[in-house]
C-alpha cells in the first residue's frame, strides 16, 4: 500500500517538474520533437514510475531512484570545458571517429577531427531535427512506444538532444564511430538523451558507445535510441557501461530490421549503480540476422537488468541471444528475454541463453526467459543457468599447480570469453578483455578512467 | 499389436466419449453467491463450527479479490451469480452396500470404466467417486482402515476426524491464496480426504474420480492428503464431464502435506470436456494444487496429463520447507481446436539441500494456445539446492501457439538452477520413416507424440499410463491435415 | 517386378531426374552408381514415395501396379523397403514397439494374425542371428544414440524382419568401417532369393565386392548414361567418373 502512495507522490513531483519546464522545453526544443511531448507525458502519468508490480519491471524497482531531487536541465550549457582534457578514451589503436556527448547534449566542437564518408551524418539530434525535420519525422517515435514503457514515455516527453547518425545507401563506414556519453554536472541531475540511427539499404556501420560519469553527483540517465536498418544493411552496436555507483542508467534501444539486414548488439556492463538495458528488435523482413549479447560484472549493491525482446515477424530469420552475468557481494542481476515468433515467421531460428555466476550468498539473480511461438516450422530454444564456478574444473586447475585465486580468475575469464569474442572491433575486444581482467582481479574498485578517481 | 489397433479405432471415433449425461434426481440450490449461500452449504453438510468461520473468511477475502489476468489466456467474463454452488445426487450419498446406490449412478461409473464393485475393480486401486462435488462411494475403505489409513470423502472426514482436518486444511493453500482458491474455500461441497499414519506404506493406489453431471453448476471439490512421518502413498485423480454448450466452472483445491521422510505421488489424468471443435462449451478448469514438504527428506511428486478443459489454469506446486526435501513436476499438456492451457509449477526452495525437477511437455494443435509458466525460487537460506527444468513444446500445424514463461530467482551462491526449453514440430522425415516401414501417418503421429511425452508418461502408474497414451492420440484427432 | 519408364523428377522447380528407364526382375541385383549430385538418392526416395519430389513425367510400375499413386506405407506393405542413407532418430519411441508395429502392419496387410509379444521377440532373435546383428535394441529409442554403423546395421535388420520383395539400399556403405560393411553385406546376401530383387545405390565400388550385382548402371545428371555387367563397377573404381562424363560431352 505504502509503495503505491509513494509512487503517486513521486509521479506527482515529476508532473509538477514537467509542467514547470513545459514551456521552456517547447521553446528550446525542435518542433518535430515537441509534437510528441504531450502524449508521451500523458502515457507516463498513466503508467507511473515502474515498481515491481509492473510485470516488465518485476526485477527492477525504479521508485528509490526517483526519490532523489534532480535538476532537469533544459538548455545546453556552454562549451565551458575541454572535454578532451577531462576525458580521453585510451583504447590503443582504436582509430575511431570520436564524438562526445555531455549530459545528453551533443558537442560539435569536440568533434572537429571527424572525417566521414560523403553523405554520412553524425550530428546533434536537435540540430538535425531543426534543419531536416522531414528526415526526423519519418523515423522519430516510430519504434519507441511511449504507451509500453514509462521510461520511454518520460524520455520522449523531455527529449531535446542526442546524436543522429545517418548512413546513406550502399555506404560502408570503414572506421568504427565512437560516441562517448559523459555525465558531468554541478548538481544531482536527471539527464535525457535521445538518439536516432538510420542505416539505409546496403550500408554498413559500427558504433561504439561508452557511458561514463565524471564526478560524484547522483545521476539519472534516461537514454533512448531508435535504429532503422534497411535491407541488406548492417549495424554493429557495442556499448560499454562504466558509470559510478550513484548513477542510474536506463538505456532503451529499439531496432527495426528490413530483409537481409544484420544486427550485432553487445552490451558490456562493467560498472554502474543501477543499469537497465532495454533492447527490442523487430525483424520485419526475410533473412534477417540479429545477434544480441550482454555481459556484466557486478559487485557491492549494483544492479543490472537486461530486458530483451525479439520479434520475428517474417520467415527465414535467425536470432541469437547470449547474456552472462557475474555477481559478487550484494549485487543483483536480472535478465528477461522474450522471443516472439509470429504466425507467418516460418523457418525461424531463434536461440537464447542466459548464464549466471553467483559468487556470494548475498548476490541474487533473477531470470525470466520467455518463448511465445505461433509458427510451427521453427527451431527455438532458451536455456538459463544460475550457479557457481565449476568446482571440478577449479580443482583440475589447482591440481596443475595454479593457485586458487588465479584459477578462479581463469574460470571467470573463460565464462565471459564467449560474449567478448563476439566483438568484431579488435582493439575494443582487447581493451574489454583487459578491463575485465582488471575488474575481476579487483584492481579497479572504482569505475575505469574516472577523472576524479573517486571511490564510489 | 492389439493396443495399437484399439488405439487406432479410438482415434477415429469422432466425439468426446464421456459426453453423456445421467438423469439422476439432484438436490440443487438456487443460483447465486452470498454469505447465506455459504451458510446454507455449511448447514446442508452439517459441518463443525470452525468450517463456517473458514468458509466465511474465504468468502470475504474472495469479495475483495479480482480474477487473475496475468495468464496467457483469454477468459470470457464469468457471472458468478449464474452458477449454482451446490448440487448433489438426492439419494443420500452414504451407502451401507452397493445395493443402495442409485442404479443410474452405478451405471454412470460403469460407463466411465470405474466400476464401484470392488471385486470387479482394477486390482489394487481404491476409489473415491465424486459426482458433482459429492463423494458417492469410497471402495476398499475397510482394507485400508486395517492399516490405519483414512481414505474417505471430505464430508465424512469433517464428521469423523474434525481435528485432523482442522489441523491441516489451508496449510498448503491458505483461504486467501488466490481468487479461485478463495472461492473454493468458501463453497466447496466435498472431495477426498486421506491420512497415511506414521511409517505406513499405503498398499494400493488411492484414486479419486471426479465427474461433473448437473448443468449450470460449478464443481468445487477439495482434496487433502496428509502423509505422516515415513509414510508413502500414490494418489490418482481422473475426471470427465458431459458435453454441454455452455461453459462450466471447475475450481478445485488440492493440498498435500508431507511430514518427515514421507512421500506422496499425485497423478492426474485431466479429461474434462474440452468443448467442441469450434470452441463451444467445455470446462473452465481453474485449479490450485500445492504440496508442502514440511518434514526433512520428504518428497512430493506431481504428474499430470492434461488433455481436457476449454481453459486450464493450473500450477501444481511444491514448497520445499524441510531440509533435503524433494519436489517433482512432470507434465504433458495437450491442447487442440480452441483449447487454452496455461499450466506449470512453482518450486519454492526454503530448506537446505532441497531438490526439484521439472519436466514439461506441451503439445499444441488446431488453433489452441498452450503455455508453460513456472517459478523456481531459491531463498537465501536454501543452500546447496538444485533445480533442473526442461520445458519442451511440440507444435502441430501453423495456427496454434506454444509459449514458455519461466521465472527463476536464486538468492545464494551454492545452489544450481538450470532451465532448458525447446520448440519443435514433428519431423516430416520421422513420419516418412514410419510410413516406409508400413505404419500409417495417423499411427506414426500417435507414436511420435507418445514418444515425445514418454519421459512423463513413464512416471504414471501403469493403468493410468495406458489410459493417458490413448487419450493423447484421441485428443489429437482431426489435428492432422 | 519394377519397371521405370522415362521418369522425370524435380524438386522446387529444379530437375533432378531426367528420363530414367530401368527394368528389374525378381532375383536380380542392380547397382546404381554415379558421382555426387547425380540423382541416385532422389531415385531411391521417389521409389519409396517421399513427397518432397514432383514427378513431372514418366511412369513406375511395380508388380503390375502403378506405384506413383500409392501412399508410402502401402508401398512398404507391398514389399518395397528403403534402407535410408540417414535413418532418422525418433526420441522416446522404443525400437521394439516400432518394429512390432511395423511387422504387424505388414502381417495385417497380408491377412495374417498379428504376432504376440512373445512370438515377435522370437522372430526378432532369429532375424538378428540371420543378419548377425549384435546391436542391443531393447530400451533404446528408434535410431537414437546409435552410431553410424549401428544405424546401417539396424536398417538391414529391419529389412530382414519385414521380408521385402524389392530392397533399395541408399548409400548403405557410407560411413561404415570394413567390419560393419561385411556385416551389412552378409545380411543382404543372406536375405537374397530368386523371388526378391535389390537395388544398391552407391558412390563407391567397395560394397559391390561383397554384394555382387548382375547389372551396373551409371547415373549422370539425372540420366542413366551407361549400363553393363559387374565389370563396369571395377572400371569406374579404376578410372573414376571423368571418362564417362567426357563420353557424354561434359566439360571436366
Amino acid at each position: 500500500m505504502n509503495a503505491v502512495t509513494e509512487n503517486n507522490d513521486l509521479s506527482l513531483r515529476l508532473t509538477e517538474q514537467y509542467n514547470t519546464l513545459r514551456d521552456s522545453l517547447k521553446e528550446s526544443g525542435a518542433p518535430v520533437l515537441n509534437i510528441h511531448r504531450q502524449k508521451a507525458f500523458r502515457d507516463f502519468v498513466a503508467q507511473g514510475i515502474p515498481t515491481r508490480k509492473v510485470e516488465n519491471y518485476k526485477y527492477t524497482n525504479l521508485q528509490p531512484a526517483f526519490a532523489k531531487e534532480f535538476d532537469f536541465p533544459v538548455r545546453k550549457s556552454a562549451n565551458d570545458f575541454q572535454l578532451e582534457e577531462k576525458f580521453k578514451c585510451d583504447v590503443p589503436q582504436i582509430n575511431t571517429h570520436v564524438v562526445t556527448m555531455r549530459n545528453g547534449w551533443f558537442y560539435a566542437e569536440a568533434n572537429e577531427a571527424v572525417q566521414l564518408p560523403e553523405g554520412v551524418i553524425l550530428d546533434s539530434f536537435e540540430n538535425v531535427a531543426r534543419t531536416r525535420p522531414d528526415l526526423v519525422e519519418k523515423f522519430y517515435g516510430k519504434l519507441a512506444d511511449t504507451s509500453a514503457d514509462a521510461m520511454v514515455a518520460l524520455n520522449t516527453a523531455f527529449a531535446q538532444d542526442g546524436y543522429f547518425l545517418y548512413v546513406p545507401k550502399n555506404v560502408a563506414v570503414e572506421q568504427p564511430l565512437q560516441i562517448i556519453n559523459l555525465l558531468q554536472a554541478p548538481k544531482d541531475t536527471y539527464v535525457t538523451q535521445r538518439n536516432l540511427i538510420v542505416v539505409e539499404e546496403g550500408a554498413e556501420v559500427k558504433l561504439i558507445l561508452c557511458d561514463h560519469t565524471l564526478n560524484l553527483q547522483n545521476y539519472f540517465f534516461n537514454n533512448a535510441t531508435e535504429a532503422f536498418i534497411g535491407s541488406n544493411a548492417s549495424l554493429d552496436y557495442y556499448t560499454v557501461q562504466n558509470q559510478h555507483n550513484k548513477a542510474v542508467s536506463i538505456n532503451s534501444v529499439f531496432v527495426h530490421q528490413e530483409q537481409d539486414s544484420h544486427l550485432t548488439s553487445n552490451t558490456v556492463s562493467l560498472h554502474g549503480g543501477l543499469i537497465r538495458n532495454n533492447l527490442r528488435v523487430e525483424l520485419d523482413g526475410q533473412n534477417c540476422e540479429a545477434n544480441m549479447f550482454g555481459l556484466s560484472f557486478l559487485d557491492r549493491k549494483q544492479h543490472v537488468d537486461n530486458f530483451t525482446q525479439i520479434i520475428h515477424g517474417q520467415p527465414h530469420c535467425e536470432s541469437n541471444q547470449l547474456y552472462k552475468n557475474v555477481l559478487d557481494d550484494e549485487s543483483t542481476g536480472a535478465f528477461s528475454g522474450r522471443i516472439h515468433v509470429k504466425r507467418d515467421a516460418q523457418k525461424t531460428n531463434a536461440f537464447q541463453r542466459n548464464n549466471n555466476l553467483l559468487l556470494t550468498d548475498k548476490a541474487q539473480m533473477q531470470t525470466k526467459p520467455q518463448l511465445i511461438i505461433e509458427a510451427d516450422d521453427v527451431k527455438c530454444s532458451h536455456g538459463a543457468t544460475i550457479g557457481q564456478i565449476d568446482e571440478e574444473a577449479l580443482f583440475y586447475l589447482r591440481s596443475r599447480g595454479i593457485e586458487e585465486k588465479q584459477a578462479r580468475l581463469i574460470m571467470m575469464n573463460a565464462f565471459s570469453y564467449e560474449v567478448v569474442q563476439t566483438i568484431k572491433v579488435e582493439p575494443l575486444r582487447d581493451r574489454i578483455n583487459e578491463l575485465i581482467e582488471r575488474r575481476l582481479s579487483g584492481d579497479v574498485g572504482r569505475c575505469h578512467e574516472c577523472a576524479y578517481q573517486c571511490d564510489c | 499389436m492389439e493396443e495399437q489397433d484399439k488405439l487406432l479405432n479410438e482415434v477415429t471415433q469422432r466425439e468426446y466419449q464421456y459426453g453423456f449425461y445421467t438423469d439422476i434426481e439432484m438436490d440443487i440450490i438456487e443460483k447465486g453467491l452470498n454469505e447465506d449461500v455459504v451458510r446454507t452449504i455449511w448447514e446442508k453438510k452439517n459441518e463443525p463450527d470452525f468450517m463456517l468461520e473458514f468458509r466465511l473468511n474465504a468468502y470475504r477475502k474472495w469479495l475483495k479479490m479480482e480474477m487473475p489476468d496475468w495468464a496467457y489466456l483469454k477468459i470470457p467474463p464469468i457471472d458468478f451469480q449464474a452458477i449454482s454452488y451446490f448440487a448433489a445426487p438426492k439419494k443420500k450419498p452414504q451407502y451401507e452396500s452397493l445395493d443402495e446406490v442409485d442404479p443410474e449412478l452405478l451405471e454412470t461409473f460403469n460407463k466411465l470404466g470405474i466400476p464401484l464393485e470392488e471385486q470387479k475393480h482394477l486390482a489394487g486401486v481404491a476409489v473415491d467417486a465424486v459426482i458433482d462435488s459429492v463423494s458417492v462411494k469410497t471402495t476398499f475403505k475397510e482394507t485400508l482402515a486395517e492399516k490405519g489409513i483414512i481414505f474417505c470423502s471430505f464430508s465424512e472426514a469433517l464428521q469423523e476426524h474434525p481435528d485432523l482436518v482442522k489441523k491441516y486444511i489451508g496449510m498448503a493453500v491458505p483461504v486467501g491464496d488466490n481468487y479461485f482458491a478463495a472461492l473454493n474455500s468458501a463453497v466447496f461441497s466435498d472431495g477426498s480426504f486421506c491420512y497415511i499414519p506414521k511409517g505406513v506404506r499405503c498398499p494400493m493406489e488411492l484414486s479419486t474420480y471426479f465427474r461433473i453431471n448437473a448443468a449450470n453448476t460449478g464443481q468445487f471439490e477439495r482434496t487433502l492428503i496428509v502423509a505422516d512421518e515415513g509414510s508413502y502413498v500414490s494418489y490418482l485423480e481422473g475426471c470427465t464431464a458431459p458435453m454441454r454448450d455452455e461453459n462450466q466452472l471447475h475450481a478445485a483445491v488440492v493440498e498435500i502435506i508431507a511430514l518427515d521422510n514421507a512421500e506422496v505421488k499425485y497423478s492426474t489424468v485431466q479429461n474434462w470436456y474440452p468443448g467442441d471443435k469450434d470452441g463451444k462449451g467445455g470446462i473452465y478448469n481453474f485449479v490450485t494444487k500445492r504440496g508442502v514438504c514440511r518434514g526433512v527428506s520428504s518428497k512430493i511428486s506431481w504428474t499430470q496429463v492434461e488433455t481436457g478443459s476449454a481453459i486450464t489454469w493450473k500450477y501444481p506446486s511444491c514448497i520445499l520447507l524441510g531440509d533435503n526435501s524433494v519436489g517433482e513436476f512432470y507434465s504433458v499438456a495437450l491442447t487442440n481446436h480452441h483449447q487454452q492451457a496455461d499450466t506449470g509449477t512453482k518450486m519454492i526452495h526454503i530448506g537446505k539441500n532441497t531438490k526439484s525437477t521439472i519436466v514439461s511437455k506441451g503439445i499444441s494443435a488446431g488453433v489452441s494456445d498452450n503455455s508453460y509458466r513456472g517459478l523456481v525460487k531459491v531463498l537465501p537460506g536454501a543452500v546447496n539446492s538444485r533445480n533442473f527444468s526442461q520445458c519442451d513444446s511440440l507444435l502441430m500445424g501453423d495456427k496454434c501457439g506454444a509459449h514458455t514463461f519461466p521465472y527463476i530467482e536464486v538468492g545464494n551462491k551454492s545452489s544450481i538452477v538450470e532451465h532448458e526449453a525447446t520448440t519443435s514440430k514433428i519431423g516430416e522425415d520421422q513420419i516418412f520413416y514410419c510410413n516406409q516401414r508400413g505404419i500409417s501417418t495417423e499411427d506414426a503421429i500417435g507414436m511420435i507424440v507418445n514418444g515425445y511425452a514418454r519421459e512423463v508418461l513413464n512416471k504414471l502408474p501403469m493403468e493410468f499410463a495406458v489410459e493417458a497414451q490413448k487419450l493423447l492420440a484421441i485428443s489429437l484427432e482431426g489435428s492432422v491435415g | 517386378m519394377l519397371s521405370i519408364k522415362n521418369l522425370c523428377v524435380s524438386i522446387e522447380g529444379k530437375e533432378i531426374l531426367n528420363g530414367i528407364n530401368l527394368e528389374i526382375k525378381p532375383g536380380e541385383i542392380h547397382a546404381i552408381m554415379g558421382p555426387n549430385g547425380s540423382g541416385k538418392s532422389t531415385l531411391a526416395n521417389v521409389l519409396a514415395g517421399r513427397e518432397d519430389y514432383e514427378i513431372t513425367a514418366g511412369e513406375i510400375t511395380y508388380m503390375g501396379e502403378d506405384l506413383m499413386e500409392m501412399a508410402p506405407e502401402d508401398r512398404a506393405r507391398k514389399g518395397i523397403f528403403l534402407s535410408f542413407q540417414y535413418p532418422v532418430e525418433i526420441p522416446g519411441v522404443p525400437m521394439v514397439n516400432f518394429l512390432k508395429t511395423a511387422v504387424n502392419e505388414h502381417r495385417k496387410f497380408k491377412g495374417e494374425k498379428p504376432l504376440t509379444a512373445g512370438e515377435f521377440l522370437k522372430v526378432m532373435r532369429e532375424k538378428k542371428a540371420l543378419v548377425e546383428m549384435d546391436t542391443e535394441l531393447t530400451n533404446r529409442s528408434v535410431n537414437e544414440g546409435f552410431s553410424g554403423g549401428e544405424k546401417k546395421k539396424n536398417e538391414i535388420f529391419q529389412m530382414a524382419l519385414l521380408e521385402p520383395k524389392l530392397s533399395i539400399l541408399d548409400e548403405t556403405d557410407s560411413g561404415l568401417d570394413i567390419d560393419a560393411l561385411r556385416t551389412v553385406a552378409h545380411g543382404v546376401n543372406a536375405l537374397r532369393s530368386k523371388d526378391n530383387a535389390t537395388i544398391v545405390v552407391t558412390h563407391y565400388q567397395r560394397l559391390l565386392d561383397y554384394i555382387v550385382p548382375d547389372h551396373v548402371h551409371v547415373l549422370l545428371k539425372g540420366r542413366i548414361v551407361k549400363s553393363a555387367g559387374k565389370e563396369l563397377a571395377l572400371e569406374l573404381e579404376e578410372k573414376g567418373y571423368d571418362w564417362i562424363k567426357k563420353e557424354n560431352g561434359e566439360q571436366v
